[in-house]
């Protein structure tokens, strides 16, 4: 459900003709009739099924694993423990394409000897069938020796606690420097402060991690995983010692990702059995295995404390954040950046200091999810925003379009943004699309709230983040696309068709797009970060431009006009102000190829490389550009029984361009659940470390009847990095919802829940406090 | 442990298979090559795995495959293809209701078996219908739209 706003006149490129059109996905069929492939959907002759076993307490040494037992069951092939694969670790924490930090996520691939986690692996098993492996894993014994564990970040902290990992268990840090905070406060008239509190969220895709492995006859281990990266071959090879041309990953259509597929998940597991037995091997995890065994949203601890003046103008913003990481690092380093420079939001606060610090405990490590600790600092600086307005006594609205960062203003780290700040149009569009108030009466109580936010699209600068991708015409006037993209189910495949399509005139049905192979198809990157659109969009579009340019020059020759009047659209090549003059686009590939024109490109296209953020001030590039959002939410409260119930769901978004109305809408509906889910009902419960939660009846995402249909309002203002001045929407649909909707429950009961999730529980507590 | 050969069909496809009594009808279709069946949980809370059973949508993952002795299962395979798609899946496909498509499966199967039972359903219908499957890309906004647009094209335009 959508209204579009219409992009200005002079941001209109001219010719688009299947740029723009919510064109049915090349994907979507395939899906509605079961034809797709997944990668559990594989099999091969000789097949050997594997499970892993893991860790039963969160913080032990493990001092013996017998595995006799497993391994004489007839029907064990292998069983591997940390004593068969001792120097390996998984080696990065930076997946993808290019950029290192050096930075080593600190995990053995199996435990060797000291267990930081519930659920971390200990041994590895390939049977000839799933039940014979799991008897085996029953038949294993580890002995622990228990010593103490931390639970709590901010105990974590402290000078007693057990150390487990880094110095003062801090893994990862990150502060943002500007102005002069200590001025900003003295000259407020009002300072506001609040602690806000996050929980443990998983991914919970609808497929759980799946991969099936085997050693080709030129000693490549191939892996067919459901993966958001396939450059992971680098870490596998890694990590078992290999040469990085001697692994190839085969991706697949996968079953949702939103952050949980960044990270390895089976592909070590996979390539260790395949070598040691030397057979093809099956793994797929069950929806237990993939609650335990991937890393979750980090948990934030923020303590927001802001000075304004009476007349709205916010004078300082002093920002602390301490997050979960759980037992080993991997991403936090980087969620810990985009947190810190979130902090102050889509304002302009000239006097900020931000700190941010990850700090390991022994609950399940925290790595990417949606949003990706901007998603988190949203939540705090949103809410935020509503407390300090109303103890100004201002409109909350009126409040924030006082502060909003405009064209020109520099980020918390001193950028001046490269596109247009939509922040305010998105709000106001946002918030009167909540139309007239439903009626309520008696316990039942209503409320609203907004928020906005910014959200980086593309990887962080300083990872010198590029993509590859090849298109090519054949001679029946199809076209291919190759990009090594994965398509984690937002469009991501049909997106590159749409634009090859839109450059060489032809339409979405003549593309075929070959994707997400690290051996063949020309390595794109990861699809993370919102990245996806804007840097393989670009290098399909620098591609296809090219192919483009040499056939034009040829049909110029043919026209006798200059190559710049030549135009194509409806596979025809003609002159753009005499289309008579024309000739089919498949004969004039077949003239170019006779003639040895080159019907093929491979593009690479290079994001902007930047050094780190400067170590003392936090200052310098971040990201390559920000998108700019808000959601709005309308709900009721039931004051008796404390249920909350979403009636109307806004979601206003610049994405710049919307390469494809119906895939961008998707993503805002898609965000604005998800969002209601992180900010009602979804948490990883921990208790020692042990998740309470290990099912999708325990851990609730919402249902269909738990959400309204959601509006989405898609602007475009053409002024985004990416193809055809798109910016990204995947992170930040998701972003502003959960601090939404936490100022429409404090709206409607006139306190505020500062940890989410807000259950009826919490809100029947918060309301007899209240009296 | 038992095993026992049973006959059912699959798709209008007739199986005669030895099955161990423990064995779901999940695993048997996926063994089978049915692997349009998802699995996504294996104990009925999302609803990847639904299938018709003559005509009712049950999880498959919860069903033991002994149970469907001669009883004729239709998987979303068996509801269309891509040269020929049954309506539903042609609206799912058109609505833009699908995304990584994960869930898909079991949601048009779960659509499929309300519209049979309930041509015209309410909105309410439609969403308690679609509860028990889980989706989490789509946020349910153009699922809902698509079984909607189907309700509204099989009434004739007109919905309760």
């Amino acid at each position: 459900m959508s209204t579009t706003v219409k992009i200005p006149a002079t941001h209109l490129e001219t010719g688009s003709r299947q740029v723009g059109r919510p064109l049915e996905r090349i994907d979507a069929k395939g899906k509605a009739v079961g034809s797709t492939r997944y990668a559990g959907d594989y099999v091969m002759p000789d097949m050997l099924h594997a499970k892993v076993l893991r860790s039963t307490v969160a913080s032990a040494n493990l001092r013996r694993l017998d595995v006799t037992k497993a391994r004489a069951l007839p029907g064990v092939v292998c069983v591997l423990t940390g004593a068969d694969v001792p120097k390996h670790m998984v080696s990065t924490d930076i997946p993808g394409q290019t950029g290192s930090w050096g930075q080593n996520t600190g995990q053995p691939i199996l435990v060797h000897d000291r267990v930081r986690y519930f659920g971390e692996p200990l041994a590895l098993i390939a049977s000839e069938s799933r039940d014979i492996a799991e008897r085996a894993m029953t038949l294993i014994e580890p002995e622990y020796e228990p010593l103490p564990g931390v639970f709590d970040p901010i105990e974590a902290l402290k000078p007693e606690a057990p150390l487990v990992q880094g110095v003062g268990n801090v893994v990862a840090s990150q502060m943002v420097r500007k102005g002069d905070v200590k001025h900003g406060f003295e000259t407020a008239d009002v300072i506001v402060e609040r602690v806000y509190r996050t929980q443990f969220i998983e991914h919970a895709f609808l497929e759980p991690e799946v991969g099936l492995s085997w050693i080709d006859e030129n000693d490549v281990i191939n892996i067919h995983v459901s993966t958001q990266v396939i450059e992971h071959f680098r870490v596998v090879a890694d990590a078992v010692g290999l040469p990085y041309n001697r692994v190839r990953i085969r991706g697949a259509l996968v079953g949702g990702g939103f952050g949980g597929k960044e990270d390895v998940t089976v592909e070590i597991y996979l390539a260790l059995l395949a070598l040691a037995t030397r057979r093809p091997v099956r793994l797929e995890y069950t929806r237990e295995d993939s609650f335990v065994g991937h890393g979750k949203r980090h948990p934030f601890v923020m303590t927001y404390r802001t000075g304004v003046k009476n007349d709205g103008t916010i004078t300082a913003l002093e920002a602390k954040f301490i997050a979960d990481a759980g037992a080993y690092v991997f991403l936090s380093p980087s969620v810990m950046v985009y947190a810190a420079t979130a902090a102050p939001g889509p304002y302009k606060i000239d006097n900020l200091i931000a700190d941010a610090k990850a700090v390991a405990t022994n609950n399940m490590y925290t790595s990417a999810f949606r949003g990706f600790g901007a998603a988190q600092a949203c939540v705090a600086y949103e809410q935020q925003m509503d407390e300090v307005a109303k103890a100004i006594g201002m409109d909350p609205v009126k409040f924030r379009r006082k502060n909003y960062m405009r064209a020109g203003d520099r980020t918390a780290t001193g950028v001046v943004v490269p596109s247009a700040i939509w922040t305010e149009q998105c709000v106001d569009q946002a918030w009167t699309a909540l139309g007239e108030p439903v009626e309520v009466s008696g316990p039942i109580k209503i409320g609203r709230g907004v928020a906005a936010c910014l959200q980086g699209y593309g990887r962080l600068t300083s990872l010198h983040d590029t993509s590859e991708g090849w298109v090519g015409v054949e001679r029946d006037g199809t076209v291919t696309v190759r990009s090594g993209v994965t398509d984690i189910g937002a469009g991501q495949v049909s997106a590159l068709a749409q634009i090859a399509a839109e450059v060489l005139g032809v339409t979405l049905q003549d593309v075929a797009v070959y994707n997400s192979d690290s051996a063949v198809t020309p390595l794109a990157g990861t699809t993370t970060a919102t990245r996806a659109l804007y840097m393989t969009g670009n290098a399909i579009r620098q591609a296809a431009e090219a192919v483009r340019r040499r056939l034009a020059q040829r049909a110029a020759k043919a026209f006798n006009v200059p190559p710049d009047d030549i135009d194509m659209a409806f596979s025809k090549v003609f002159v753009a102000d005499d289309p008579a003059q024309s000739m089919a686009f498949r004969d004039l590939v077949r003239i170019c190829a006779a003639e040895g024109i080159h019907c093929s490109e491979l593009a690479m296209f290079c994001a902007p490389f930047t050094e780190k953020l400067n170590p003392e001030t936090g200052q310098g590039q971040v990201h390559p550009d920000f998108s700019y959002g808000a959601h709005a939410i309308e709900l009721t409260v039931d004051t008796e029984t404390g249920e909350i119930t979403v009636i109307k769901s806004v979601g206003a978004h610049d994405v710049g361009r919307a390469i494809n109305p119906a895939a961008v809408e998707g993503q805002i509906e898609g965000g604005a659940v998800q969002g209601q889910g992180y900010a009602l009902s979804e948490e990883m419960i921990y208790k020692e470390g042990r998740l309470m939660t290990p099912s999708l009846s325990e851990y609730l995402i919402p249902t269909a009847m738990d959400v309204p249909q959601v509006k989405c309002i898609i602007l475009e203002s053409g002024s985004g990095l990416g193809p055809f001045g798109a910016k990204g929407i995947g992170e930040a649909a998701l972003t502003p919802v959960a601090a939404a909707i936490a100022n429409a429950v404090a709206d409607a009961i006139g306190v505020r829940i500062a940890e989410l999730p807000i259950t009826p529980e919490k809100v029947v507590n918060a309301l007899r406090e209240k009296e | 442990m038992r095993e026992k050969a049973i006959v059912f069909e699959v798709n209008e496809r007739q199986h005669c298979t030895t099955i161990p009594s423990h064995r779901t009808l999940l695993e048997v279709l996926r063994a089978l090559g049915y692997v349009d069946v998802k699995c996504g949980c294996e104990k009925g809370d999302c609803g990847a795995c639904a299938v018709l059973v003559d005509g009712e949508a049950i999880d498959s993952c919860l069903t033991l495959a002994w149970t469907v002795e001669g009883r004729a299962i239709t998987t979303v395979a068996g509801l269309g293809n891509s040269n020929n798609p049954h309506p539903l899946q042609a609206a799912f496909a058109r609505n833009g209701a699908i995304q990584c498509g994960f869930c898909t499966p079991g949601v048009i199967i779960a659509s499929e078996s309300l519209l049979r039972k309930t041509p015209n359903p309410s909105d309410d219908e439609i969403r308690f219908a679609l509860s028990g499957n889980l989706c989490r890309c789509t946020g349910y906004t153009k699922i809902f739209e698509a079984v909607r647009e189907m309700v509204l094209t099989r009434s004739g335009g007109v919905l309760r």
